[in-house]
């Protein structure tokens, strides 16, 4: 089983085909702008001042994010890492909520017990991640492996990085998934960089999907910076797995535009290679397709990027006003209740 | 009421669990075909089908990362580790994801992972572990350690209600040794309250898992000294029953503590600590502590006697503290 290139996507009927109007086209630029403008922002809280710890983005990232974010379905879960913030927005997680995450305040998703993009809203159907990067694929696969078992058509969508994919969970979760045939897509972003490290010394082989043939099911390369190549690449893997046709590893090749998080300036890449991935930047590239192939008219451009400052101004305005979370609650939820299995994902 | 050996009370318990609740499924190393290693899911698989008693690759990390995401869909998973010490291969998961998801996001994680643990038989460095004490140290995590068939039923019941990850050690020692009456019901056995397991007025020994009959043994020997020994079975070492230890204590104001694994940084550490700390003014003896020495469990029998405590361990350290 070769692994697959996939083909960029041309035309607006081909889009159509694989599901998307014009409204959605729309919907996916906005998420596409603020997915940056919320990293945007941040950058500037946390050179403010205003957010604890370190602070990691997602630039160049944002198409492939949004792009399988857009392909799931509404009861489909998953488990995005911290390039994919796209995810979280296309999902439906108020902007104002990520504000607070990033600055530890109390009405982030984890109420300032976690930091930056570890974090998830378990009723849009996402499972927050840990440092520890491929940890959370073995977890994506038992969400397939629940939906299986109570013959759900439901997916479950695993992230990971390139520089993860050298780790043993990655191999378990992809092992098992295979031999079940579960259904869940393995998303790999691959940036070219683990921190420092580049790709020559993380894998020997040309494509990471190419080890997809090893655990018995579909690899497919898409340029992660081609946001509807990539919605048309994971609709087509998410709809096969849901369908019983088993896993499928998708390696989105992206570069990291910027340092691992932002006290790093990424000197180890090569000033070429960042001015070569800056012609392809995945926002520029869709708005050009978009003027292109479904007449993006310049007042409706506006009228989104209006929008979408009002979006992020408000959100961090409100925000700044979230409380810090009260040290006398410190020790509050260490051990679950009954009571919290009261959940979206429980019931 | 019937008569039934550790392991059949553990099978019949999460046979029940099985049967009563269709959300609780079982995943492990060769637990289908085979009923596991030791034969606790005999003949499940024919009864519940390889949906829910689920043959893994050998792969621990993938066993329980599939039971977190599993159970933070609303299933129940129990998973086996073929022995206690194979769970190294999956600690990362549980004390990165599963211990900590519900203080971060305020998802639970309600899995249990059975763990058949301790020595006693040849089972050599990596078949005879006891590693509650590195779990007990992870907040988030409940550890439960049963020594009677009783227990073992109800405290499984108890671990699969449970809204935590519950790491289940049965004692491979006591599997097929060790019988007691256990109700043909359903029964839920707390988790963090101690049984006191033999009644005494001058010593007290407080442990848990199979160390509790090493305990009773030398109980025993120290009656013909004039010697009342109380035996406090923990039966839970996270949570574990602070209050029941203290009265004990109080009562008897000398203490034993003892167990299998190894001295330092053992658990016992943490309860002579406790009773220093909040019991110092009942105590007649400085505590002692009987447990393995530190040092990785050894395979030929006349060492492995040296390593586990025997009952002559114990009845020097009770008949050291009667002389204090």
């Amino acid at each position: 089983m070769a692994v697959r290139e996939a083909e960029p996507v041309g035309s607006f009927s081909e889009v159509r085909e694989a599901g998307l109007d014009r409204e959605d086209l729309l919907a996916i630029y906005r998420h596409l702008l603020v997915t940056r403008g919320i990293e945007e922002r941040g950058h500037i809280l946390y050179k403010q001042g205003k957010i604890p710890g370190s602070f990691y983005t997602g630039r160049g990232n944002e198409g492939a994010a949004v792009g399988v974010a857009t392909a799931m379905g509404p009861d489909d879960v998953g488990t995005p890492l911290h390039r994919d913030m796209g995810v979280h927005v296309q999902r439906g997680v108020e902007p104002w909520k990520i504000f607070a995450q990033y600055m530890g305040r109390e009405d982030g998703p984890t109420r300032g017990r976690d930091g930056n993009v570890h974090m998830a809203d378990a009723k849009l159907g996402m499972i927050a991640m840990v440092s520890h990067l491929p940890a959370m694929l073995p977890v994506a696969v038992g969400c397939a492996l629940a939906f299986r078992i109570r013959e759900e058509r439901r997916v479950a969508v695993g992230w990971f990085g390139e520089g993860s994919a050298a780790r043993g969970d990655a191999h378990e979760a992809m092992n098992l998934a295979g031999v079940r045939r579960l259904p869940v897509v393995f998303v790999c972003d691959n940036n070219q960089f683990a921190y420092s490290t580049p790709s020559h010394l993380g894998y020997a082989i040309e494509h990471l999907a190419d080890r997809a043939a090893a655990y018995g099911f579909e690899g497919v390369v898409v340029d992660g910076t081609d946001v509807l190549a990539v919605y048309r690449e994971a609709k087509a893997a998410i709809e096969k797995a849901r369908e019983g046709g088993g896993p499928t590893l998708l390696e989105l090749k992206t570069l990291r535009m910027e340092g691992h998080a932002v006290h790093d300036d990424a000197f180890y890449v090569p000033k070429e290679l960042f001015e070569e991935w800056a012609q392809r930047d995945p926002i520029e590239r869709f708005r050009s397709w978009l003027l292109e192939n479904a007449d993006l008219a310049r007042e409706e451009e506006d009228e989104i990027a209006t929008r979408v400052k009002k979006i992020l101004n408000d959100a961090l305005t409100r925000a700044e006003d979230s409380p810090q979370p009260d040290p006398a609650t410190l020790l509050d939820g260490v051990y679950a209740t009954p009571e919290d299995l009261d959940t979206p994902h429980h019931k | 009421m019937a008569e039934k050996t550790y392991l059949q009370a553990i099978s019949d318990g999460l046979r029940q669990e099985l049967q009563r609740d269709e959300r609780v499924f079982v995943i492990g190393e060769d637990v289908g075909v085979y009923g596991g290693a030791f034969k606790v899911t005999l003949g499940f698989q024919e009864e519940f089908g390889p949906w829910r008693i689920i043959d893994s690759p050998l792969a621990e990390t993938a066993i329980l990362g599939a039971c977190s995401g599993a159970a933070m869909m609303g299933m129940r998973p129990v998973a086996e580790m073929q022995f206690a010490d194979f769970i190294s291969c999956g600690w990362d998961h549980l004390v990165t994801v599963a211990a900590k998801q519900r203080f971060r996001v305020g998802t639970p994680v309600p899995i249990v992972v059975r763990l058949p643990s301790g020595g006693g038989f040849s089972g050599g460095p990596f078949h005879s572990q006891n590693p509650e004490s590195s779990f007990a140290h992870i907040p988030g995590l409940k550890c439960v350690c049963p020594a009677t068939p009783e227990d073992a039923k109800g405290l499984l019941v108890a671990a699969i209600e449970d809204p935590n990850p519950v790491l289940f050690f049965e004692h491979k020692h006591l599997y097929r040794r060790i019988k007691g009456e256990v109700p043909d019901e359903r029964y839920v056995t707390p988790i963090g309250k101690a049984r006191t397991h033999r009644e005494g007025d001058d010593i007290t020994v407080i442990t848990w898992g199979a160390m509790v009959y090493t305990a009773e043994e030398a109980a025993k020997q120290l009656e013909g000294d004039d010697v009342s020994v109380e035996v406090i079975d923990l039966r839970t070492v996270m949570p574990w029953d602070k209050a029941a230890v203290l009265a004990s204590v109080r009562k008897c104001s000398k203490v034993l503590v003892l167990h299998e694994d190894t001295r330092t940084g053992g658990f016992g550490g943490e309860i002579a600590a406790t009773i220093a700390e909040e019991a110092f003014e009942d105590l007649d003896a400085p505590v002692k502590r009987v447990c393995a020495p530190d040092c990785p469990v050894p395979f030929s029998p006349v060492l492995e006697k040296a390593y586990i405590p025997q009952v002559e361990d114990v009845v020097k350290g009770l008949r050291e503290l009667a002389a204090y």
